[in-house]
């Protein structure tokens, strides 16, 4: 169970720069439960998930997890229970280091590292196990370094990275918003086999309302650092994405003008 | 180039084989621009010599010169990751701060070895019993140090600690993700590069029979020739390759300055070290296809 109580994050306070990016938000998100955050520009959604990451603290507020108050933690120390994929492919792996040693680094993640190899045979074919279920031909490549992928293997390789590691949540950052249509389907399928196999806690923010309904159990809608929109279950069931601009609509009582929102 | 030369030339570049070691560590895998060099070469050179003169056993006291060099690194990382000042300013400022302090350890500007007992002085048994001279059993025991020494970097690299400080240099965001301390990691990689360095100061002094405040000057920009005249000269896609290239350039460097120097026809003297080492470093950062840490091409970031 993650619970998000109240949290608020005001950026460059007190000047004329002045953001408010949180406003009050609650969110409590019992186990297995796969929720999607959707919001136009600005809304909050990678604030939102930089403060569940650790990334950034809030000025107010509560986050817990497991009935332990991480708020103050930052982020290598929280990452015992949290795993994340970003949404730069660059950016969750070592571009230098290869496939296997991303892997190993990722496979010991929140926990106490030692002088022992980080690769060592037993722990190269466990990787090549969890390679081969891509079908991208990558078990044969364990040693090539990381930035002789594409951006649809790197993504692919940080999914398995992250689930490595058992986690109490799984934070997924608009992780296929970077690649082309085919590459994004294919790895936002990736993403739904591996929650449903293991029966993780995720929350994956996205730009498309489409992505938004067709994975997961539960949408978030978050507008001008608020939830303003939180469906599940028979609700959500049948929802189109016209039905979702509707409720957005009616919630905010303005009519939407975001076009990236509308078109994706 | 006469066969002593030769060898002191070889000699000098396993010495600062170390120093290029710790720079690799630095500006390679951290990926911090660590000036702090200048000042911790001189600094080991310093607390070795001044120990020794008062008796202390000189393996001792080139220990000691290692503590104090990773002390320096670790004031250097502290500047940076608490304090938030620039790296590149943050090792400025130790390194002047060093120069006081080596002046203040050794009490005057330049301490000699003469006739002292030294980390050395085993190997003139070798002319006695076995008839190898000095100036063939110093390189050669050098030689095995600094492939010792190369060997547990290579085995500390490839460690899940190892890995780590590698991911804080390339990718401290992701590096934090997996549960990495970057700021711990930082510290510790910056004490061991500068204890390396402080290692190369105090066995330079050593063998070189004095410790002087003014040895630290250009270590650095010799250093970083060693390691980018390394990758020039070969690949260094693995951990193993990357810090024998160090090794391999530091002696290239040394050869090439002595073969400089020693050649009558261009007319160089020894006054002109530092700016055949500029040349030489500019040389190696303009040949195509060199990786260097100011420029980068192509590279993602």
């Amino acid at each position: 169970m993650i619970e998000v109580k109240d949290i608020a994050v005001t950026f460059n306070a007190g000047t004329p720069m002045e953001t408010r990016a949180m406003r009050g938000i609650d969110l409590a998100i019992p186990e297995g439960d796969f929720v999607t955050v959707i919001g136009s520009n600005g809304a909050g959604k990678s604030t939102f998930l930089n403060a569940l990451a650790g990334e950034l603290r809030p000025d107010s507020g509560h986050i817990i997890i497991e009935d332990t108050d991480v708020t103050a933690w930052p982020t290598a120390k929280r990452a015992g229970l949290v795993a994340r994929v970003f949404q730069d492919p660059l950016g969750g792996s070592c571009a230098s280091l290869s496939i296997e040693e991303n892997l190993a680094l990722a496979n010991v993640r929140g926990k106490r590292r030692g002088l022992g190899a980080a690769v060592d045979g037993d722990i190269r074919s466990t990787f090549r196990e969890h390679v081969s279920r891509l079908n991208l031909g990558l078990e044969n490549r364990l040693g090539d370094r990381m930035d002789l992928l594409s951006g649809g293997q790197r993504q692919a390789v940080s999914l398995l990275m992250a689930a490595l590691q058992p986690m109490k949540i799984l934070l997924l950052d608009e992780h296929t918003a970077a690649l082309d249509p085919k590459t994004a389907a294919f790895v936002l399928e990736l993403t739904r086999e591996i929650v449903e196999e293991r029966g993780l806690t995720t929350l994956m923010v996205t730009h498309s309302m489409r992505q938004a309904l067709d994975i997961g159990n539960r949408t978030v809608m978050l507008h001008e650092g608020r939830v303003v929109l939180d469906v599940k279950g028979d609700e959500r069931k049948g929802l189109e994405v016209e039905d979702l601009l509707h409720m957005f609509e009616k919630v905010r009582g303005t009519e939407i003008d975001d076009d990236a929102l509308l078109l994706s | 180039m006469s066969q002593i030369a030769l060898l002191g030339a070889i000699e000098v570049g396993l010495l600062f084989a170390l120093v290029a070691l710790g720079v690799y560590l630095s500006f390679r895998i951290l990926q911090f621009p660590d000036l702090t060099v200048d000042g911790s070469f001189p600094l080991g050179a310093a607390v070795c010599a001044s120990m020794i003169v008062v008796g202390y056993d000189a393996y001792l006291a080139t220990i000691c010169a290692a503590f104090a060099g990773a002390m320096a690194g670790i004031v250097t990382a502290w500047l940076n990751v608490r304090l938030k000042i620039l790296h590149l300013l943050a090792s400025i400022l130790t390194m002047i701060a060093l120069y006081s302090v080596n002046l203040r350890i050794m009490g005057r500007p330049n301490v000699a070895l003469l006739g002292e007992e030294t980390v050395f002085s085993p190997l003139e048994a070798l002319d006695e019993t076995y008839g190898i001279p000095m100036f063939w059993a110093l390189p050669i025991a050098l030689m095995v140090l600094v492939i010792i020494i190369k060997l547990a970097l290579d085995w500390f690299l490839n460690s899940e600690i190892g890995l780590a400080m590698r991911a804080t240099g390339e990718n401290p965001r992701m590096a934090r993700a997996q549960g990495i301390h970057t700021d711990r990691y930082i510290l510790g990689g910056m004490a061991l590069s500068n204890a390396l360095v402080a290692v190369a100061g105090a066995l330079f002094a050593q063998s070189q029979g004095a410790a002087d405040v003014t040895l630290g000057v250009g270590v650095i920009v010799v250093g970083l020739a060693a390691v980018i005249g390394g990758e020039a000269v070969m690949n260094t896609r693995t951990v193993f390759r990357a810090t024998l290239a160090c090794i391999v350039g530091s002696i290239i460097y040394r050869l090439a300055v002595a073969g400089a120097l020693n050649s009558d026809a261009i007319g160089l003297k020894a006054q002109d070290l530092n700016l055949i080492t500029a040349v030489l470093v500019t040389l190696a950062m303009v040949l195509p296809g060199v990786r260097n840490p100011f420029r980068k091409k192509g590279r993602a970031t």
